[in-house]
């Protein structure tokens, strides 16, 4: 095997630990690669567990059981971390378990699942974990062969003698287990990676088909019972009266409870306090300043017109290069509140004791919202415990732990395990949305060059973060200005897949399509030559690789033979620095029955490394098609201080028949592999939308587009 | 009431009002878990089940209408989860969160035992009711068909 030597910073392994008969475990950190260099190193005597944040557990046969840390919500992170691990390891993938991990502060760090930041994180600290663990099997088999370490070579969970002699990691790895932790690796050249950039199934499928209990939802234990929870129906009401004496008399009913805003209902099953929570009556204090869609519209139709704007980013002198343009071309791009809709609604078991307060379910922040628990019942921090699971679906809901605290609420009132579980309606209408928004875009035009970008956000609560000034168009304008207005609202919001570029993006590639159309330039050549200025005046603050940009849209414009289209056939590209990937993609629209109907999308994506082919590729596709369905039919709309859409008869979401024909190519690359959660979702709305425009001269600039009059497919 | 019940071809008893909703007779007292509450009124199809062969969602089906008929659920689909479209959706790998797939694969061998050779259209109409918020869609779409495949070599 080919190699490269690798020097490892002491602090970024390991503590090996010997288990009572069957194997030895590696106590692994994830993630320091991505922590300061300036850190004093660690003496690796004084570590403790605390300082790792994952295990690999070679066993005495040979096989490897990787713990992952990370929650798994779909994104594939429990399938594709391990894979890294054993590609370094240098196992065979069938030998290979991998097991969830519970949440342990004192064992792991940061057990976070959010920002497709999983793989960009972990990608070194997992090879060099792997590598680490490899190179003590490689140490232990020499000093038995007598042999230097260098004429050994290791194949599937061999080592391998020069002479062709083998032994196996299981039965070499008690005697690793008693070596010093090399500060020297040899991590594998890229070409000779078999594991990684294949495509392996998730490893949960099997029990996935069968119907196996793998969700909070499913879980239950002797003596537990049921609670649903009602929340004030208007947004900022507070809880005045219950009258639960009609709510008593429902079958399977024990108890209604009231605590903090909420009242609880409590009963044997979840269909029974469901019908309980119907019968209850509450009284609330009206909040007087209404919450409400439209209203929302016109403040930010004033805040646009008068509004004090704050300062996120930007340089040059935007002012100057717009009172000396020839031409201002000024757009405003709109969208709606959006609930995440996560297949499994949210829930959560709690049993607090007067020990303890252990809780299970689906949570993306566990440690953090641990710690919320502890603070609401003032218990201490090492009291909680989560038991972690695979969820049903994460898209930013889950890192706000409401409905955690509210179970362990619950439990600790009534003094029982419990188990609480949101209707649909609960969760569709109880908040946490990605903010309602608008951009208003606007460029200089001067000698038929682009001087100035001038972009303002009015958000409901949640405004874009500073960093984003330095992605596209940073480098290819000189002067630009980026600036929001938040309108503070009762409304909970909350991250939503992809934050804040999840509509940014659509906002400003189509506007960059507007431009190319006003300046009579090609979309794509538009783009390629921005970029180029950009790669001309790269610097270090800049978020994305401007070639690495160019190089995505050109395999895109490629595969999809831009300007070459069949009649009938109309093309957009999109393109964007999603989530620390590169990715572009063109729409096709075709008009049926005089509508224009996505036909098929193409699309070019950098991540670096593929770390599993068929991973990747559904991620890839899943983007697609959720970022399409929701540009087409999705809102949540607010009226009178209540969510106005409860459940999927009425909140549309994508569905098979809307899925449009998907060719996906991601860049052959041997850069570190970023995620793929989030990035396809971006980019796609305005590809749509630039398609549209493109087949019968309608600019779609609200979202969602079928309910605005000018799609329907 | 007391109520009789044949799921996955075993006799249950239970003790619940006539109206409550198979799904959780399902969950809560059989602690048969794979059945899926998405969204309870029908629109969502995680909770789809088989009665007498026929794809039923379980959250509207009021335990008390079912009598003599047999309920399948995903956990009886198959003996060793073998079933041709269990097969197909492994092969094809199609979940990512998974929280929907049991319904997904109950609405798929419905259709495929009705329909032994359907169209690219006529599988995407079947599966129009089931939402899949990760958007798997065009996985799903692919393994009913190799799961036509699949069955089509096993019967040969």
């Amino acid at each position: 095997m080919e190699s490269t030597q690798h020097h490892i910073d002491r602090k970024t392994f390991l503590k090996v630990a010997v288990l009572s008969g069957t194997g030895v475990v590696f106590g692994v950190n994830f993630l320091q690669s991505c922590q300061s260099k300036k850190e004093q190193p660690i003496n690796l005597e004084a570590l403790e567990y605390n300082e790792f944040n994952a295990y690999i557990e070679i066993a005495l046969n040979g096989y490897v059981t990787i713990y992952a840390p990370n929650p798994e919500i779909g994104q594939g992170v429990k399938t594709a971390m391990p894979m890294i691990v054993a590609e370094e390891l240098d196992v065979a993938w069938d030998h290979v378990r991998v097991v969830q991990a519970n949440l342990d502060t004192k064992k792991f760090k940061r057990q976070v699942a959010g920002g497709s930041q999983s793989i960009r994180f972990s990608w070194m600290p997992l090879r060099e974990a792997g590598a680490t663990a490899r190179q003590m099997l490689v140490n232990a088999a020499a000093m038995e062969w007598n042999i230097a370490p260098e004429k050994c070579t290791t194949h599937q969970g061999f080592v391998v003698h020069p002479k062709g002699d083998k032994k196996g990691y299981g039965d070499l790895v008690l005697k690793a287990a008693t070596l010093e932790v090399p500060q020297k690796i040899t991590l594998k050249k890229t070409e000779d990676f078999t594991i990684v950039g294949s495509g392996k199934h998730n490893v949960d499928n099997f029990k996935i088909t069968q119907g196996d209990a793998l969700y909070g939802m499913d879980y239950s234990q002797e003596g537990m019972v049921y609670a649903a929870i009602l929340h004030p129906e208007k947004f900022g009401d507070i809880l005045v009266s219950v009258d639960a004496s009609e709510a008593k008399k429902v079958h399977g009913v024990l108890d209604v409870i009231q605590f903090n805003n909420n009242i609880a209902v409590i009963g044997t099953n979840t269909w029974n306090v469901f019908q309980g929570k119907k019968a209850v009556k509450a009284t609330y204090r009206e909040n007087k300043n209404k919450e409400d869609s439209d209203l929302f519209d016109n403040r930010m139709e004033q805040a646009f017109e008068s509004g004090k704007f704050k300062k996120r980013g930007g340089k040059g002198n935007v002012s100057e290069v717009f009172a000396k343009a020839d031409q201002v071309i000024e757009r405003v791009y709109e969208a709606p509140f959006l609930a995440h809709n996560t297949m499994e609604p949210m829930n959560f078991f709690a049993h607090v004791t007067a020990d303890k307060v252990n809780l299970k379910g689906p949570i993306q922040t566990p440690e953090n919202t641990a710690k919320q628990v502890a603070r609401a019942l003032k218990r201490k921090e090492e009291e909680v415990h989560i038991e972690m699971c695979r969820i049903g679906g994460g898209f930013g809901r889950r890192l706000i732990g409401n409905y955690v605290i509210e179970a362990a609420q619950i439990s600790n009132l009534i003094q029982k395990p419990v188990k609480l579980v949101y209707s649909r309606e609960d969760d569709m209408t109880a908040g946490y949305y990605r903010p309602k928004v608008k951009y208003k875009i606007k460029a200089a035009i001067k000698n038929n060059q682009i001087t100035g970008y001038h972009l303002q956000e009015v958000v409901v609560n949640n405004m874009m973060w500073p960093k984003l000034a330095n992605y596209f168009p940073e480098g290819a304008i000189p002067n630009t200005l980026f600036e929001s207005y938040r309108i503070k609202s009762n409304i909970k919001t909350a991250p939503w897949r992809a934050p804040v570029t999840n509509f940014l993006a659509f906002a400003e590639q189509s506007f960059f399509d507007e431009l190319a159309n006003e300046l009579q330039i090609d979309p794509v050549q538009m783009r390629l030559d921005l970029l180029e200025e950009a790669e001309k005046n790269k610097h270090d603050d800049m978020e994305y690789s401007p070639r690495r940009f160019q190089a995505v849209i050109k395999k895109v414009a490629k595969d999809a033979q831009w300007g070459k289209t069949k009649e009938g056939v109309y093309q957009g590209i999109s393109a964007y620095y999603s989530h620390n990937s590169h990715v572009a993609q063109i729409a096709e629209v075709e008009i049926k029955n005089n509508q224009p109907v996505v036909t098929k999308i193409y699309c070019a994506i950098d991540c670096g490394i593929v770390v599993n082919k068929l991973g990747a590729m559904n991620q890839a596709e899943g983007g697609i098609v959720d970022g399409l369905g929701h540009a087409l039919y999705s809102e949540q709309l607010v009226k009178d201080g209540i969510a106005v859409r409860s459940n999927f008869h009425q909140y549309k979401l994508g569905r098979m028949k809307d899925a449009p024909e998907i060719q996906i190519s991601f860049i052959d690359s041997k850069e570190a592999p970023t995620g793929l959660g989030e990035p396809t979702l971006p980019p796609l709305a305005a590809s749509i939308a630039n398609a549209v425009f493109a087949a019968n001269g309608n600019r779609l600039r609200k979202q969602p587009f079928a309910k605005n009059g000018l799609y329907n497919s | 009431m007391e109520i009789q019940l044949t799921v996955n071809n075993k006799t249950h008893t239970v003790d619940v009002p006539g109206e409550t909703p198979l799904l959780w007779v399902l969950r809560d007292e059989l602690k048969l878990v794979g059945t899926k509450f998405g969204c309870g009124v029908g629109q969502c199809g995680a909770c789809s089940v088989h009665m007498d062969g026929i794809i039923t969602r379980s959250c509207l089906l009021p335990v008390s209408i079912i009598d003599k008929a047999k309920i399948t659920t995903i956990e009886g689909l198959s003996e060793k989860n073998n079933h041709p479209v269990q097969l197909a959706w492994r092969e094809i790998d199609v979940p990512q969160c998974g929280y929907c797939q049991a319904g997904q694969i109950m609405t798929a061998s419905a259709f495929l035992a009705q329909n032994q050779n359907p169209s690219q259209e006529e599988i995407k109409e079947a599966m129009h009711g089931n939402i899949c918020r990760c958007a798997t869609y065009k996985r799903i779409e692919r393994a009913v068909q190799t799961a036509v495949e699949i069955s089509k070599k096993t019967t040969k």
